[in-house]
This record gives C-alpha cells, sequence and structure tokens, in this order.
C-alpha cells in the first residue's frame, strides 16, 4: 500500500528518466512487473535523498577548502564532534529502518511463491529448460511447446520450473519476476499479463554455448477463445512427447524453432524432475506416472524446510529417501508407509 | 593411459589465430625483456634482490607489478568483450564464437578479482603495513615470500591456459552442475580450480601473517586504537581474509573431487545438489569483495587526512564502521541468489541485513566529508582519484541497494544492471583506491614521485571512460539485457552498446596513459627525487624512514603516543633524530625455498589439470621434500652491525637536512 501511494507523484517526476526503455523491465505489462518496477523508483527516490547531497557536499567541500584559499577557517586538530557523528550514525539509520519495512513487506508480496489472487481460473505451466531452448508443457491440456509459451491475458499463470542441463533463470522481463531452473528440484512462479502481447523469453542465467539462443515469446492472448485456439493448433500436431520423443529433443540443440506437441504423455513433469533422484524412483514414477499428477513441488526448497526437521539423515539421502516412498505411496504399492505422512500432508497443504 | 596424460600436441590451439597473435606478442616482449635483463648483467639482481627476497617492501612490489601484468591481460578480454558485443548486434555473430567468447568473460572475471585487484591489494599492504606500525617486516617474512609465489604460481597456470588446452567456461563464478564434467569435460574448469586453489592458499596465509604483524609487531607504545587507519582497514579486510577463504579451499576442494575421483557433491545425479556450492562459494564471494574494498577505504582516510593537513575525522567512528562492515558482509552472501526460491522470510533477512551495510559504509563517507571540511585539499592524483571515489562509490552503493531488494532484484538479477553495480562498486571503489595508493605511496616505495599531469590525465581518461562504459550497462539492464551474451538482436540495445564500447577504450587510453607516466617518472626521476622521504608532510610512520626504506625499516623508535605518530614526532621535534649509538639489528635471510616450491606446486597443478599423474606426484613431493628442508634449515637470519645501522641512519638524516 505504501509503495502504491507513494509511487503515483513520484511516477510522473521520473517519467522523463524511463523514456527510450521500451520492451525491458521499466516497461511492464504484467502486474508483477508493475509492482517491482513501482519498488524500484521508490526505493531509488528515498536513497536519492542521502545521494545527492553527499554527491554535492563532496565536491563543494573539496571546492570551498581547498589549498590556497586562506580566507576559510582551517582546524588541522578537529577531529571529533559528536553532534555531527549522532547526525552521520542515524541519518543513514533511519533510511535503512523506512527501506527495510519496504523490504520486508514488498519481499512478501512480491513472493514469486505466492499465488495470486485474482478471479479468473489459473492457467498452469510446467517449464523445463534443455541444452539451449525452453520446453513448456501444459498439464491441463495435455500439450506441449518448445520456445512459444502462450497464455490469456488478464488470468494468472501458475509455473512450475526446472531444469534437465545446467542451471537456468526462467524469465520474461515485461512481466516481471524470474526464477531459477534446477535439475531434480521444481521451482515456482506466479505472473500475469495486464494486456494482450507478446514479450521477450529469456534464460537469465549462463548454461553454456547455445545459451544465447535461448529465448522464447511469451504471448498473452486477448481472450480465452484465442488461447483455446492456440491450443488447438497445437493439438493438431500429431506427435506425441514421450520419454522416448523427449530423450531426442533433450539432445544439445541452438537456436531451435518453435516445435508443438499435440499430445504429452501425463507425468512427464514428475519424470523429468526425478529422473535425477533414487535411481529406483525413476522406474517407479514412470510406471506410476498417472497416480503421481498432484505431488510435484515436493523438491522445492519451501519443503525441503519443512523436511529438515527430521534429524539424523543426510540431507539429501534424506530427499532420496521421501521422494522414493511419496512415489510408493502415491502409486498405491505401499500404502502402510512410515514417516511420510507427516510430509505429503506438508506438501499438499502448499499446493495451490 | 599416456605418458603426458591428456596433453597432446592438439592442445594448443593454433587455429585461433586470436590466441596465436597474442602468444607470438608476449613472446617477443618477453625475448626482449630477458634481452635487456642480460645486457644490463641484472640477472643476479633479480634473483638475489628480488626473486628470493624475503623484505615484505620488494615483495610488495612484486605483487603490484603481478597486478599490473595482469591488469593488461584482464582488460584485453574486457576490450574484447565490448567490441564482440557492439558487432554482434542484430543478430550478427560477431568475431568471437561462444567457444571463444565465453572463455573470455570467465578469464575476465578470475583475473580482474583473483590476479589483478588482490595481488594490488596485498602488494600495497605488504609494502605499507609494516611501515605504518613501525615494525622491522611481517611476523613470518619467509612465509610472505611463499605467498607471494603460491599467487603468482596461480597467475601463470592461468596464464598457461591461454596457449595450451581452454579456460573455463563458465563464468567466473564456476556453478556446477555447469563446471561438472558432465557439461565441462575439457581441462578449463581444472585450469580454474587449480588456479584459485593454490593462489587462494597463498592469501589464506597472507592474512594470518599480517594478523600475526598488527597484533605482534607495533611500535612501542602503540595501542591498537592508535594504529593508522589503512593498517586498520587492512587488518580487518585480514580477519575476512582467515575467515572466508578456507570456505573457497573447501568448496573448490569438493568440486575437484566430483570431477576428479566421481564424487557427487554438486552433481544433477547421485544426490548432488548444486545449492550447496552456489551458498558456499558466496559465503566466499560476498566477504571477498569487502577484502578488496576495505584497505582502498582506508587508501582514502589515509589520502584526505594527508592532503588536507589534518587529522582524520572520526578515527573511532571508522575503526568501528569497518569492523561493522566485516561483520556484516557475511551474513548477507544468499543476496547473490534472490532467485533461487528462498521463502519471503529468508529473502527479506538477507534483504535488510545487506541494506544495514549501507549505514556504517555511510557513516565512512561522512567522516571522510567532515575530513575535507576546514581542511587545506591539496589537489594531487591521489586526492583526484580519492574525490572520484566518492562521487561514483555513492552511485554504486546506491544501485546496490536497489538490487538488495528481493523485489527488484527479482527484475534486475544478472541483467546489465548488475554488471553496472559491480563494476561501479569494484572500480569506483577499489580499483581508484588502488591507483589512489599507488600515485600516494610510489615515491616511498620508489624513491621518486610520479609525474602530476600524466596521473592527471590518467585520472580524468579513467574517470569519464568509466561512466561512458557503465552508465549504458545500467540502462540496458533496465532494458532487459541479461549477461553473458554472446550476441543480440534487439536493435533499441544497439545505440547503448555502442556508447559502452567507447567508454572501454576511454579507459584503455587511461591504463596507456599510466604506462607512459611510470615510463616518463622513470626517465626524469632525478628531477623528481623524494630525498626526505616525507614528500606529502605525512601524518604516519611510513613517512619518517627514508624513500625507498632503509632495508630494516626502523633503526630505533621512541614510543608512540598518537594516532598520527609522525605529525607528533614532528611537532614535538622529536623527528629526526640522530643517535649515538644503535644497537645490532636482526635480520631474515633471503631464500630461494618460497619460489622453488611454488615451483614444485605449479607443476603439480598443471599435472593435475592434464592428467599427468607421475608429474603431479614428483611435483608434489618436490614441495615437501623442500618444505621440510626448509623447517631444518637454521641459517636463516643475520645481523646488521651497529656501524652499518649508523652510516646509513646518518647518511638519510643528512639527505633530510639538505631537502628541508
Amino acid at each position: 500500500m505504501l509503495i502504491r501511494n507513494l509511487s503515483k507523484p513520484m511516477l510522473a517526476a521520473l517519467a522523463f528518466m524511463l523514456a527510450g526503455c521500451e520492451g525491458g523491465v521499466l516497461d511492464p505489462k504484467g502486474q508483477i512487473g508493475i509492482d517491482e518496477k513501482n519498488l524500484i523508483i521508490v526505493a531509488t527516490l528515498l536513497m536519492l535523498i542521502v545521494v545527492i547531497p553527499v554527491i554535492f557536499m563532496t565536491l563543494y567541500f573539496a571546492w570551498k577548502y581547498r589549498d590556497g584559499r586562506d580566507e576559510e577557517i582551517y582546524a588541522p586538530k578537529w577531529a571529533h564532534s559528536t553532534a555531527i557523528e549522532i547526525v552521520v550514525w542515524v541519518v543513514p539509520i533511519i533510511i535503512v529502518i523506512i527501506l527495510g519495512v519496504i523490504t520486508w513487506n514488498s519481499t512478501h508480496d512480491l513472493d514469486p511463491y505466492k499465488p495470486l489472487e485474482h478471479d479468473a481460473k489459473p492457467v498452469t505451466v510446467e517449464v523445463v529448460s534443455l541444452d539451449w531452448k525452453w520446453l513448456f508443457i501444459y498439464p491441463e491440456y495435455g500439450i506441449a511447446s518448445v520456445n512459444e509459451l502462450a497464455f490469456p491475458a488478464n488470468v494468472p499463470v501458475n509455473f512450475k520450473i526446472t531444469s534437465d542441463t545446467a542451471m537456468n533463470s526462467f524469465f520474461i522481463p515485461q512481466l516481471g519476476s524470474q526464477i531459477y531452473s534446477m535439475a531434480g528440484m521444481a521451482t515456482k512462479l506466479h505472473l500475469i499479463a495486464n494486456e494482450p502481447g507478446t514479450f521477450e523469453g529469456i534464460s537469465a542465467n549462463y548454461s553454456g554455448a547455445g545459451f544465447a539462443g535461448m529465448k522464447f515469446n511469451a504471448i498473452a492472448t486477448p481472450t480465452a477463445g484465442d488461447f483455446d485456439a492456440w491450443i488447438a493448433k497445437v493439438k493438431q500436431q500429431g506427435n506425441t512427447l514421450d520419454v522416448e520423443q523427449y530423450k531426442q529433443l533433450a539432445e544439445k540443440s541452438e537456436n531451435n524453432p518453435v516445435q508443438y506437441y499435440g499430445s504429452v504423455q501425463k507425468g512427464m513433469f514428475n519424470y523429468i524432475v526425478m529422473q535425477y533422484m533414487h535411481p529406483d524412483s525413476n522406474m517407479k514414477s514412470m510406471g506410476s506416472m498417472d497416480s503421481m499428477e498432484n505431488m510435484e513441488g515436493m523438491h522445492d526448497m519451501g519443503n525441503m524446510k519443512s523436511m529438515s526437521g527430521m534429524e539424523g539423515m543426510d540431507h539429501t539421502q534424506h530427499m532420496q529417501h521421501m521422494t522414493y516412498m511419496d512415489a510408493e505411496q502415491h502409486s498405491g504399492l505401499s500404502s502402510s508407509t512410515h514417516s511420510t505422512t507427516e510430509h505429503s500432508s506438508t506438501a499438499s497443504g502448499e499446493a495451490e | 593411459m599416456s605418458f603426458l596424460g591428456k596433453l597432446t600436441l592438439e592442445s594448443i590451439p593454433y587455429h585461433e589465430p586470436i590466441i596465436m597473435v597474442t602468444l607470438a606478442a608476449v613472446a617477443i616482449i618477453g625475448v626482449i625483456i630477458a634481452a635487456l635483463i642480460t645486457k644490463h648483467q641484472k640477472w643476479g639482481v633479480l634473483w638475489h634482490d628480488w626473486l628470493t627476497s624475503v623484505d615484505h617492501k620488494k615483495l610488495g612490489i612484486m605483487y603490484i607489478v603481478l597486478a599490473m601484468v595482469m591488469l593488461v591481460r584482464g582488460f584485453s578480454d574486457a576490450i574484447m568483450m565490448r567490441t564482440q558485443q557492439a558487432l554482434a548486434t542484430n543478430g550478427a555473430a560477431g568475431y568471437l564464437p561462444p567457444e571463444h567468447y565465453d572463455q573470455i568473460f570467465t578469464a575476465h572475471g578470475v583475473i580482474m578479482i583473483i590476479f589483478m585487484a588482490m595481488p594490488f591489494m596485498i602488494g600495497l599492504m605488504n609494502l605499507v603495513v609494516p611501515l605504518q606500525i613501525g615494525a622491522r617486516d611481517v611476523a613470518f617474512p619467509f612465509l610472505n615470500n611463499l605467498s607471494f609465489w603460491l599467487t603468482t604460481s596461480g597467475a601463470v597456470l592461468i596464464n598457461i591456459s591461454l596457449g595450451l588446452g581452454e579456460f573455463a567456461k563458465t563464468g567466473w563464478v564456476a556453478y556446477p552442475p555447469l563446471s561438472e564434467l558432465a557439461y565441462s569435460p575439457g581441462v578449463g574448469v581444472d585450469y580454474y580450480i587449480w588456479a584459485l586453489q593454490i593462489s587462494g592458499i597463498g592469501t589464506t596465509l597472507t592474512g594470518v601473517n599480517f594478523i600475526a604483524t598488527v597484533l605482534k609487531m607495533r611500535a612501542p607504545g602503540m595501542k591498537l586504537m592508535q594504529m593508522p587507519i589503512f593498517t586498520w582497514a587492512c587488518t580487518w579486510a585480514n580477519v575476512l581474509i582467515v575467515a572466508s577463504f578456507p570456505i573457497l579451499t573447501a568448496v573448490l576442494g569438493m568440486l575437484t573431487l566430483d570431477r576428479y575421483l566421481d564424487f557427487h557433491f554438486f552433481t544433477n545425479d547421485g544426490g548432488g545438489n548444486a545449492m550447496m556450492y552456489i551458498n558456499l562459494f558466496w559465503a566466499w564471494g560476498h566477504p571477498e569483495v569487502y577484502i578488496l574494498v576495505l584497505p582502498a577505504f582506508g587508501i582514502f582516510s589515509e589520502v584526505f587526512s594527508t592532503f588536507t593537513s589534518k587529522r582524520l575525522f572520526g578515527y573511532t567512528s571508522m575503526v568501528w564502521a569497518t569492523g561493522a562492515i566485516s561483520v556484516l558482509g557475511f551474513i548477507v552472501w544468499l543476496h547473490h541468489f534472490f532467485t533461487m526460491g528462498s521463502s519471503a522470510n529468508v529473502n527479506a533477512f538477507f534483504g535488510v541485513m545487506t541494506m544495514v551495510i549501507a549505514v556504517p559504509t555511510g557513516v565512512k563517507l561522512f567522516n571522510w566529508l567532515f575530513t575535507i571540511y576546514r581542511g587545506r585539499l591539496r589537489f594531487t592524483v591521489p586526492v583526484l582519484w580519492s574525490l572520484g571515489f566518492m562521487v561514483t562509490f555513492t552511485i554504486g552503493g546506491m544501485t546496490g541497494v536497489l538490487l538488495a531488494l528481493p523485489g527488484a532484484d527479482y527484475v534486475l538479477h544478472n541483467s546489465l544492471f548488475l554488471i553496472a553495480h559491480f563494476h561501479n562498486t569494484i572500480i569506483g571503489g577499489a580499483v581508484f583506491g588502488y591507483m589512489a595508493g599507488f600515485a600516494y605511496w610510489f615515491p616511498k616505495a620508489m624513491g621518486f614521485t610520479l609525474n602530476e599531469r600524466l596521473g592527471k590525465a590518467s585520472f580524468w581518461c579513467w574517470q569519464i571512460g568509466f561512466y561512458v562504459a557503465f552508465m549504458p550497462l545500467y540502462v540496458l539492464g533496465f532494458m532487459g539485457m541479461t549477461r553473458r551474451i554472446n550476441h543480440t538482436d534487439n536493435p533499441a540495445w544497439n545505440f547503448w552498446l555502442y556508447f559502452a564500447v567507447v567508454g572501454a577504450f576511454i579507459i584503455l587510453v587511461g591504463i596507456i596513459l599510466q604506462f607512459v607516466q611510470l615510463y616518463v617518472s622513470f626517465r626524469d626521476r632525478e628531477q623528481n627525487l623524494d630525498t626526505t622521504g616525507d614528500p606529502w608532510n605525512g601524518h604516519t610512520l611510513e613517512w619518517s624512514t627514508s624513500s625507498p626504506p632503509q632495508f630494516y625499516n626502523f633503526a630505533q623508535l621512541d614510543p608512540v603516543t598518537d594516532i598520527d605518530a609522525f605529525t607528533d614526532m614532528k611537532e614535538k621535534g622529536t623527528a629526526y633524530q640522530r643517535r649515538e649509538t644503535y644497537q645490532p639489528i636482526h635480520m631474515p635471510k633471503n631464500t630461494a625455498s618460497g619460489i622453488a616450491m611454488a615451483a614444485c606446486i605449479t607443476a603439480m597443478g598443471f599435472a593435475a589439470i592434464w592428467h599427468i599423474w607421475w608429474l603431479a606426484i614428483v611435483g608434489f613431493a618436490g614441495t615437501f621434500v623442500l618444505f621440510l628442508l626448509r623447517a631444518y634449515d637454521n641459517d636463516v637470519d643475520y645481523y646488521v652491525q651497529p656501524d652499518e645501522v649508523a652510516r646509513i641512519e646518518n647518511a638519510h638524516l643528512d639527505n633530510v637536512a639538505r631537502g628541508r
């Protein structure tokens, strides 16, 4: 609230600064991006309260007290003043307290993991970074695309993000926040486009030779109907993204053209996440893909914290262990699994 | 396994014209230097007086020479990157394919931080700290020599990678899994590991050495809270070194195990977790930037107080502000990866902690301001660098606080805004500080002052070049351009990319002018001799010695009673005392052990990189045997006799009397 109230008059004042920044993070088209831009402006103006006087005083003092100006007071032994000391400690402390409050609140408001409050039902997209392209899986529609992302404007999009290579960062500058993609785990991001348009999407974390070409178009369609038309267009493609097709796709390639998969084997995203886990869980998860739809995200960092309550086990081993057992439990292979109940309830509690 | 491991003729990149021309140029320069040394019959001097020296002043000079050589290398990388990005617009490929370009930006980062900034800082610290506290040398002079050669060993390895094999293509942070065998099967990451590991151990030893030095070897009467402010800043930096470099050693060790022995600390598979590396890397990496910048802060304090002919304002505040920055610097590392998916509470905590650092930093800025206030500021070259710093660093600090806001970082992370920010603080903070310190202490080290005109010209090129080169990067960051991109096709970015490359060339002129300044000053040294040892009317003890100082630094010191010890002596009239008698002075002997051990370690590192296992064993065994030989060597010291001390002291005092 504070940010929004403060930002309106300041926005006007800074309009000239932003001219020529079309298409970047200062030209946001989604609510998250707009809030982040306002935050940048407010914080910058707050800091200028100190920065401008410091720069001015530096140049002014240096000029005023330059050698040869004997009319100015010269106090070679003057080295302490309690009053000045108090001011120079207290002023920065006050500014940092204000900034700290803004930081605390805005970090919670803009938490990438926080689902957006909106009337429309969100679209879920599962994102996989590969060498060197992006795979987008639409679990609700059973389709997938490479290097093209579509969703309706004014509808929240829930991203689940993983990697099947080095770490990348999933980023659509004009919509706001980015989040790392990392193998063996799923991170989350929630974005919305406030208006239709085609926005550039990139990887914002260097991942090897083909990194510069790792771009995609993020298309916010004007209406839900247009989005459905896009889905239908993708569905017309006969090919299916199954494990075999996926392995072909995951081979190294650069500057990939847009590609569509009319159908996707169920549980594909889980398969991609799980393949680095326990040697056995790979097969198990493939065998039980259908029943595993609701358990992604268990490797995200939030859940790792809930696991840390269990002592005496190596963290990583622990994670594999849990994965393995959860897979069993969900697939109905072993309904009497031990201590996993507590964890899986946490996981489902966090699922949106 | 062949006799030479993975090393073959194919390891030489002879099909890369840029590299081959560079190597040819380096070879020619090397031959010319060797010929000049032979012609002037200086090989003996080089070996006996420099390479085997344990004198902190000579080691300091050698560190700075190393830093300048590596500055040329690192800056060549910078120019190549800027020109590549300026040429590879609108979808053009430019002249550097990713294969080459990715090595360049990795090498640029590693060289500038580990092999330019660190040796420069440690060089100045070596040169000045023992003199400022009135010590004869550091606590462990041989260890100091070894530290220097270990740093050089790392620099040698990274330079070998240019002509033999490749360097890492991972970015200077070498994040796994990209730096693991699965994604980087070549020798590049191994060069990275061994170069950093060996030089890092040298740095850790330096930290230990200097902490022992300031704790045990201060002049009689000098309390901790009377140490000169530069020494205090270095002390905090050394605390950070000792606390943080072992983390680097450990994390590189784990990466080594992953790559050499099939461990799985950070791999995608086998239960590895790259997030561990990223946390550990920055647990070292963030304190590292304060290690670079705190001594620079100390230099600005010295420069302002000397050239305003005034006491430093708020000495106690300065010491504690620096300490606060050191402690806080350890609990902010997560701000390097707000986008990794930590919870809002965690991100907010690290964001707020980062901003808290702005408080002690702000206090320091104000204290410098009030040091100028009611002073008599002489606009010398060190003062120009310091004023340039105050303006530039303030802007860098502001953009840093912005990046510390998680909500802002989510869109600015890894963008060119970040690149602009950290160059803004590392160039505008650390490098400007080293340049100020270089001009300030140069006469002390060499015995003559630097040419002022060329120094000022160089400063203005750096200052203007910096703004022209990096302000466009802030804009490009806002426009959504991310770092480490080989080519672009966004027409809106082109103008700013062209703008930035101009700035890089202006800085290049600044660097060239600095070398011209060195040449001209050396040529005209007879006119610029510093005969008194106190060219700036300095406050602290280093100015009480001759320039260059007597090899034993101080014959005898009266008890110190003031922070500005030398000013105090000058005012009381106790400076430049002629003494009737002198005591014998206990001095360490020069030794070839350091350079020999480092040579063996270099061989070991090189062998490990290329999997030449017999050589690795020989190198390691050689190091160990040399270490034992040194440990059991009793012929390590000697005494300077009183009559020689008297002769040297009287010569200095005669010079002073003539000069004043």
